[in-house]
């Protein structure tokens, strides 16, 4: 049986418009914001993660314990030489005592600047090719040259920051998914609600010879257009916000905070959310209308 | 006086047999006219066999309903309120599936039918109500072009019909109106157009004089005698008896409290003798 009840049928308003209330679109509206929302901060902090794993990654410090100053600055010398020698190494270079001290003040307060306090020395190290291979094999060369000398990769430092925004990353991804629940289980709720409002027109419809599929295209393009308008709001104003807190994190100049941004790809995604979420409530809505439907004589 | 009363008695006597004859003699030629018919032209197109239907768990609405419905033929369901003239109707138009029994409608067991096949079935059976049940917020044209855009019909192909059927009805001029600004008899003209314009092989209509003046009632009655007689096979519920001798070739059955009155569900006309309007 050809079905064509989608093109003219539904073009004719068969559903009282005067009877739908606009109450679906916002509750899109509103849902589509809060997804697009959490969606955007997960894509920003997974960015952010991302950013920060790579260049933490094979990021070394080496640091020499040692009283005679002499013999350190001896160590210091031999161990910048062999590490500029080794073709996986990009940078090797001595934090100069300034930065030391500076970096102690917190503990050692104006103490930390008194020339004769030894301090460690210390070697910061871009490993090229950063896998744990390499980074072992330049600990080994390392300890070839000054055994006591500390590696310390900055990698493990920053793994509780790291797992904490992996964390975040996975709850934004967990809200978007119960969005998108909540919103099927509102599209199915108003698809009910739908049926019953318009009681008399399915049944004079059904009378006529109505096939349940052409009922159910009535109410799912009813709404998807909902969902569509009413996600076109939500993003837009999501976006606004997204824009806004960015440039808020811009002036705050944090190095952390800097790399919470959204590339290219993910705009593509946020804004592919409400027809995405339009697919979802069509599919919700002709499953939900078609069941209760069927239910009928 | 004794002669005289006897001698009128006789006299009432022959002019009685007299009119009994002739009224048997009219009523065999027209039972003939209605079985010729029906052997040699009309087949069945409906057949209820020991229908029964319950709502529920509760008892039977209607029991052991079996009567066969000729192509092409005229009938009148009558009964009282609440006799089930309604849900037979409903089961008619396939909106009520029956508890047991069988139907065979077009040839087919609809009581068996899946429901994907329903709809197509539908199609062939247009629908008369009391209230009308016209769409409100749509216009006496697109009420009326509903059947066709159901069934698919391409809109540059639904102006047309839909205002033949309108000009049919007689409210060419009120093509745009909203149910609510029509008449009663307006709306039932509309709801009529709309269950006749596609060419349905059945008109069932339920009281469809029951919210409209004696006149309009007439009317409308007319239209479906004129259908009827474009070969449309027309039933109407009614209780209104004074509908039923309008229609010369009418058959009628009978409903009392869920019961065909004539088991056999065989066809009456002219009403057999002592049949009277139901309480």
């Amino acid at each position: 049986m050809k079905l064509r009840l989608t093109t003219s049928v539904s073009d004719h308003r068969l559903l009282d418009e005067r009877q739908h209330t606009r109450s679906t679109m916002w509750i899109m509206a509103i849902m589509l914001f809060l997804t697009v929302l959490a969606a955007g901060f997960g894509l920003a902090v997974l960015a952010a993660s991302s950013l920060l794993d790579r260049q933490l990654a094979g990021r070394l410090t080496l640091q020499l314990i040692e009283a005679n100053e002499t013999r350190r600055d001896q160590q210091v010398t031999a161990l910048v030489a062999a590490l500029s020698a080794m073709p996986n190494i990009a940078h090797a270079s001595v934090v100069d005592r300034k930065e030391l001290v500076n970096l102690l003040r917190p503990w050692l307060g104006a103490d930390g600047s008194d020339p004769d306090l030894p301090i460690p020395a210390m070697i910061d190290v871009d490993v090229r090719m950063a896998d744990d291979a390499a980074v072992r094999r330049v600990e080994t060369a390392v300890k070839a040259i000054v055994p006591a000398a500390r590696v310390d990769r900055h990698e493990r430092w920053m793994s509780p920051v790291s797992n904490f925004m992996r964390l975040i990353v996975g709850l934004a991804f967990g809200l978007v998914l119960l969005l998108a629940t909540a919103t099927a289980t509102v599209v199915i709720l108003v698809g009910r609600a739908g049926l019953e409002t318009h009681r008399n027109t399915i049944d004079v419809l059904h009378i006529l010879g109505s096939t349940d599929l052409q009922v159910a295209r009535l109410f799912q393009r009813r709404i998807a257009l909902d969902t569509l308008f009413g996600g076109v709001i939500g993003t837009g104003l999501a976006v606004l916000a997204i824009i806004f807190l960015g440039m808020q994190a811009q002036t705050l100049g944090s190095d952390l905070l800097s790399g919470v941004a959204l590339g290219p790809l993910d705009w593509i995604v946020l804004l592919a959310l409400p027809v995405l979420f339009a697919m979802l409530a069509t599919l919700a809505a002709r499953f939900s209308v078609l069941r209760t439907l069927r239910r009928l004589p | 006086m004794d002669a005289l009363s006897k001698h009128v008695e006789t006299k009432r006597g022959k002019i009685h047999t007299c009119l009994s004859a002739a009224r048997e003699h009219a009523m065999n030629q027209r039972l003939q006219t209605i079985r010729g018919a029906d052997s040699a032209a009309m087949a069945n197109i409906v057949q209820f066999e020991k229908v029964g239907l319950r709502y529920g768990s509760g008892p039977e609405t209607l029991t052991d309903i079996s009567f066969t419905l000729a192509k092409g033929a005229f009938y009148f369901l009558t009964g009282a309120s609440g006799a089930g003239k309604t849900s037979l109707l409903r089961m008619l138009y396939l909106a009520q599936r029956p508890s047991r029994g069988s139907i065979q409608l077009f040839g087919e067991d609809a009581a068996a039918l899946p429901r994907d096949r329903l709809p197509g079935f539908r199609r062939r059976i247009g629908v008369v109500f009391q209230d009308f049940r016209l769409l409100p917020h749509l216009s006496a044209f697109d009420n009326i072009a509903l059947p066709l855009r159901v069934s698919g019909v391409s809109e540059n192909d639904v102006a047309a019909p839909v205002r033949e059927m309108l000009d049919w009805v007689g409210l060419s001029n009120r093509l745009d109106a909203r149910p609510q600004t029509l008449s009663g008899g307006e709306q039932q003209r509309v709801a009529i157009a709309r269950a006749v314009i596609g060419r349905p092989e059945i008109l069932v209509a339920d009281e469809p004089t029951g919210n409209v003046d004696p006149d309009m009632a007439e009317r409308l009655l007319h239209l479906f005698d004129s259908l009827n007689r474009l070969g449309t096979t027309v039933v109407v519920a009614t209780h209104d008896f004074h509908l039923l001798g309008r229609i010369p070739n009418a058959h009628m059955m009978r409903l009392d409290k869920g019961t065909l009155l004539d088991p056999t569900g065989s066809l009456r006309f002219p009403p057999a003798q002592g049949f009277a309007p139901a309480p």
